[in-house]
């Protein structure tokens, strides 16, 4: 539309100043011949040049710029990638080792642990036995030095009995019979004397 | 005087007369701007290609940025087939573009404001154009000028305006180019007179009209050159892809 209306008020200007100027100069210069020939001569040439310089020389530079620049890029993208791909490879492999490291550590703890309990046990166990065995033998000692204890004591109060009997009574009893009623008598009380 | 928005489209000898037989190709203002705005080119692409870094410098960005520009341009257009032809699209975009661009500097020449100039590229990318047509497809090219599912009846007046439509390729594209720059520069030299006969008094309105036309006329500078392009692209998608 604005376009329009320049060309319009061109046109207008044009009729109006040819016109005026018609006189002066021999209307558009566009139209004089004179310097036609010239004009194709030298836009031949000078466009032949322009033509040939640029699809010979500077246009395949341009292009093998861009494509130099094109593969460039694209090479270090994936070197880039690459890089990427190989930290995330060894960002990986350090993590599986620190869980299994982590994982061994524990195994280590659990293993000296159990290690140390088994010992603890085992040596706690020997410990045991021994007390246990020193505990039986002194029981037994203890038990036969009981048994002997009372043995002894009515063996003497066997003898002793019959030594005052003798002593007393003048007449010598028969040992058995004391015997009888010395054992009867420490069964009866025996606890009373060496009672546990 | 310079009051007349057509003398900045003239022509003139700079330096000796120079004669090919009955040929005058003198060396002018036009030569002396396609000149410039070609070694503009090289001394830019050039610098842009030098050195590759990997972080492209201001420069070679702009030479990498067009080269993918005018290079998603054609894929766009003409498919892959057209690759072989990048070269000339590129060379012939900036060629157009900084002819432009050179135009919109003061006192300076537009090249592509003469129709000569537009019209002799025209009609070489059209006549490149056919001939690759011709030898891709043969005779078989003619059949562009045969658009499929059109009733037998109609076939006739249908290959006649594809005809006439075909042959004016290089006139519309070279009248497009010549048109919008002699229009924009004219409307600029108009304001810019308006602007000294107005004086300080009334001279304001026109000087802002244009100031906003030279950011017009750059956008349009830019904007011819790509059309141009691209439709350089389109002739000869037509010519490599024949499907009609």
């Amino acid at each position: 539309m604005i376009k329009k209306i320049f060309f319009q008020l061109v046109f207008f200007n044009l009729f109006f100043l040819k016109g005026v100027f018609a006189a002066e100069s021999g209307g558009m210069p566009q139209l004089n011949p004179e310097f036609w020939i010239s004009q194709i001569f030298w836009l031949t040439l000078t466009f032949g040049i322009l033509y040939v310089v640029l699809s010979k020389l500077i246009l395949p530079k341009i292009s093998a710029n861009l494509e130099l620049r094109k593969s460039q890029i694209q090479e270090n993208i994936e070197a880039a990638e690459k890089q990427r791909e190989s930290s995330e490879a060894k960002l990986k492999e350090y993590e599986d080792i620190i869980s299994k490291s982590k994982l061994e550590a524990n195994n280590i703890f659990k293993e000296a642990r159990e290690n140390v309990l088994k010992e603890i046990n085992a040596k706690k166990e020997t410990l045991d036995k021994q007390i246990d065995e020193e505990v039986k033998k002194v029981e037994q000692e203890i038990n036969l030095l009981k048994k002997g204890a009372s043995e002894k004591i009515n063996k003497i109060a066997i003898e002793t009995t019959s030594e005052l009997l003798v002593k007393l009574i003048g007449t010598e009893v028969n040992n058995s019979s004391i015997s009888a009623i010395v054992d009867d008598l420490s069964k009866r009380n025996g606890n009373k004397y060496y009672g546990n | 005087m310079a009051a007349n928005p057509m003398t900045q489209f003239e022509v003139y000898r700079i330096g000796p007369e120079i004669k090919v037989g009955a040929f005058d190709i003198s060396f002018t203002n036009a030569s002396l701007f396609m000149v410039v705005s070609s070694l503009a080119i090289l001394i830019i692409f050039n610098l842009g290609s030098k050195k590759n870094s990997l972080l492209p410098s201001k420069i070679q960005l702009l030479a990498e940025l067009s080269y993918t520009f005018v290079s998603k341009m054609i894929s766009d257009t003409a498919g892959s087939k057209a690759k072989p032809y990048f070269s000339f699209i590129f060379s012939l975009f900036m060629f157009v573009l900084f002819c432009n661009m050179f135009g919109m500097i003061p006192y300076t020449f537009t090249v592509t404001s003469h129709i000569i100039v537009t019209f002799v590229l025209a009609a070489f990318i059209f006549i490149g154009v056919t001939i690759i047509g011709f030898i891709k497809h043969g005779l078989g090219y003619l059949k562009l000028f045969v658009p499929s599912g059109v009733p037998i009846v109609l076939l006739p007046l249908i290959v006649v305006i594809e005809i006439i439509s075909y042959l004016s390729r290089p006139i519309s594209l070279s009248v497009r180019l010549f048109a919008n720059m002699m229009a924009g520069h004219t409307m600029m030299k108009v304001f810019g007179g308006f602007v000294i006969s107005l004086g300080v008094v009334g001279g304001w309105l026109p000087l802002s009209f244009s100031v906003a036309l030279t950011g017009l006329e750059i956008l349009v500078a830019f904007l011819q050159a790509y059309v141009f392009a691209i439709l350089t692209c389109i002739y000869l998608n037509d010519a490599l892809n024949l499907h009609h």
